[in-house]
């Protein structure tokens, strides 16, 4: 079982949501990268989402595109991110998913990336712009190094286009909660909740919600029907406040416990979060 | 490659000409760009839908446009004849609204409203801007800051007919960021937003869809070179931004295998990378154009070595694009397509010369076939013909053109 199953099956077991922060690698440099994975690690993050910082980000709002651009104004490369990752590996042990636009990875090369992922300790890749129907050849890679691929489902995508998906899928689905970038909302919509349910007819994979999630109500919300909350923008918008902070980490850090902050009133839950309404 | 291949150029069913094209997008865009397969697939069989477009372009856009035997460039050349494609001639002055005349009647067979668009140069914004106007449409054309600025007349131009224009400032503020917003925007409003794309580039169907509405160039040129002279041309030559009216130029002739097929990319200032925007021009310690995925396709995508999209130059907006569409990324591969490139500062010579020598001043983009095509032509003898497709007008670009001279 792969290392994303096994923690889903846990936190399943443990009767609880997962909390799966976002953040750029790079933004603003590699070395706070590097703590910052260990910061959420110890923070609770259950999974950790790490950008690849690309030069035309077409799914992302300005967010996380701005964190894209310091990223790659400092230089930072592909190859750097996976020392990066490798790096904190050794003090931490949570799943790592990196999450690509397609290009980096083309140009890296498929066995070379495969490989140098999997020693760098990544657990699993979601590439943005990279569908099933154009990721065989990546698909059987990926899974003969042994790592998770990880794909997208929409409020678009049809019922059919769900079950190839979900043929193809490993780890965990990962359901974008609404049309749109990714990026802070005040609002959440019923399309996140619509969404999971019809991934659960076709599918056992655990699944994550994510877009648009910045407050430790909408992770409460989103977890009373998914598995685990992905927090992206609202996390990167800390970072980019705090890019001048001697206290950026830790600052950062306690952020994401904040996101984790049962309401005032339930304190007998304190440090947990809601169990997920299973099918 | 296969000679069956070549002379079709069609696509598989996921829009791939072998390795390129295909749809490389967010998920949220798979179940818009197949609503959009499907209508176009039915469109592309449906004479009433031809029949109305091309008396639209007939009566409204000016189709058929004249291929005009360019006596005194010829002479200058001291070879083949050289007939221009009067593309310029065209409402609006570009070719660009054979395809969004093409795609806006698919918007409305949609129940779409709401139309949005990237530019350039700003000819396809005019031209959108344009059939949204006529249509009754809500319009909303993105365009980089950059190219706001070199390219301001048609900035208003679109005003005035109603869209509205949004400045591009991320990455470039080049044609590529004005793609990117476009998407994103069309992502965010899929449920009533038609994306009315500009060139033969992007996921599927909009390549293969692009080429077939801007085909309409080379049927015409075909037909009229036979029936003024008898024969085939020897040469196609065409400017190569995105690639659409290369595309509708070459595409009628790709079976017949003695028409060479050439395109002409951006050289730019310089040979390093961002200072042009000829893809399929490699430097090996910059990076260059290589295989690679940007917004929606694989093709040749000037990228630097760890596979950022690299910045372009070129003089003329609409050239200045980092990657191709991928139907010219086969045709380059399997060779029956040529690839040069011409510089900012020939560019501006054949501008010059097409104006002096024969009343017409072409658009920036299209001036970059006009010095290749008098080499071609020089090279050839006398009895034969080449056809230059003169895109788009130049009107956009004199005060560019007037400020590089007085400087």
């Amino acid at each position: 079982m792969s290392r994303i199953r096994e923690t889903f099956a846990s936190l399943k077991r443990a009767g609880r949501g997962g909390f799966i922060p976002f953040i750029t690698a790079g933004d603003p440099d590699l070395t706070t990268t590097e703590l910052l994975l260990v910061e959420l690690a110890a923070a609770g993050a259950d999974i950790i989402e790490l950008g690849v910082p690309f030069s035309d980000p077409v799914a992302d709002g300005e967010t996380i595109q701005r964190a894209s651009e310091r990223a790659l104004r400092k230089g930072v490369t592909l190859r750097d991110v996976l020392t990066c990752i490798a790096r904190a590996k050794q003090h931490i042990d949570v799943p790592i998913v990196l999450f690509s636009y397609f290009n980096p990875l083309l140009n890296f090369g498929r066995d070379r990336l495969a490989n140098d992922a999997k020693e760098a300790g990544v657990d699993a890749i979601l590439v943005t712009d990279l569908i099933p129907e154009e990721a065989h050849t990546w698909i059987e890679t990926l899974i003969q190094f042994d790592l998770d691929p990880i794909f997208l489902v929409a409020p678009t995508t049809s019922d059919k286009r769900l079950k190839q998906i979900a043929r193809e899928a490993r780890g965990f689905i990962y359901a974008v909660s609404r049309a749109g970038v990714t990026g802070a909302r005040d609002e959440m919509t019923d399309d996140a909740e619509a969404l999971v349910k019809r991934v659960r007819l076709v599918s056992d994979l655990p699944v994550a919600v994510g877009f648009g999630i910045s407050t430790a109500e909408q992770v409460r919300e989103v977890l009373r029907f998914a598995d685990a909350a992905v927090i992206g923008s609202a996390i990167v918008s800390q970072i980019e406040e705090l890019a001048k902070s001697p206290d950026l980490v830790r600052r950062v850090g306690e952020f994401a416990r904040s996101l984790l902050a049962p309401k005032s009133n339930d304190s007998h839950q304190q440090g947990t979060l809601p169990s997920p309404a299973r099918r | 490659m296969q000679k069956s291949q070549i002379t079709k150029s069609e696509p598989d069913e996921r829009g791939h000409w072998g390795r390129f094209g295909g749809r490389y997008v967010p998920e949220i865009l798979v179940a818009p760009l197949e609503e959009l397969t499907e209508e176009f697939t039915r469109a592309r069989h449906d004479n009433d839908f031809w029949q109305k477009l091309n008396q639209l372009l007939r009566d409204y856009a000016g189709r058929p446009t004249p291929l005009f035997h360019a006596r005194r460039l010829t002479a200058h050349a001291g070879g083949a004849q050289i007939y221009l494609k009067r593309e310029d001639l065209l409402h609006t002055g570009a070719h660009k609204i054979n395809n969004a005349m093409g795609q806006v009647l698919l918007a409305r067979q949609m129940g779409k409203r709401r139309v949005i668009a990237e530019t350039g140069a700003g000819q396809h914004g005019v031209a959108t801007a344009t059939v949204c106007a006529l249509f009754g449409l809500r319009c909303i054309i993105y365009m980089g800051a950059e190219d706001v600025r070199r390219q301001a007349l048609n900035v208003f131009q679109m005003r005035l007919l109603g869209a509205e224009v949004i400045t591009v400032n991320a990455g470039t503020r080049t044609l590529k960021d004005a793609i990117n917003e476009a998407m994103r925007d069309w992502v965010t409003n899929v449920h009533d937003t038609y994306y009315l794309l500009g060139s033969a580039l992007g996921p599927h169907p909009y390549p293969l869809m692009v080429r077939e509405f801007q085909s309409v160039i080379g049927r015409e040129a075909r037909e009229q070179m036979l029936s003024a002279s008898g024969k085939l041309p020897r040469a196609l030559i065409a400017c190569v931004g995105g690639g659409s009216n290369a595309i509708g130029l070459f595409h009628p002739f790709i079976a017949d295998e003695q028409v060479r097929l050439i395109g002409v990319e951006a050289g730019g200032r310089g040979d390093s990378l961002g200072e042009h925007a000829a893809r399929f021009h490699t430097d090996a310690k910059s990076g260059g154009g290589r295989i690679g995925v940007l917004q929606g396709m694989m093709s040749y995508v000037l990228q630097d070595l760890n596979g950022q999209i690299a910045t372009t130059h070129s003089i003329s907006a609409g050239l200045d694009y980092s990657a191709i569409g991928p139907e010219h990324a086969f045709l380059h591969d399997n060779g029956r397509a040529e690839y040069i490139r011409s510089s900012d500062s020939e560019a501006l010579e054949g501008l010059e010369l097409c104006a002096k020598l024969e009343g017409i001043i072409p658009a920036l983009e299209t001036a970059h076939a006009i010095m290749p095509a008098i080499q071609i032509a020089r090279e050839l003898p006398r009895d034969d013909a080449i056809i230059v497709n003169l895109s788009g007008r130049g009107d956009k670009d004199v005060q560019l053109v007037a400020d590089l001279k007085n400087r």
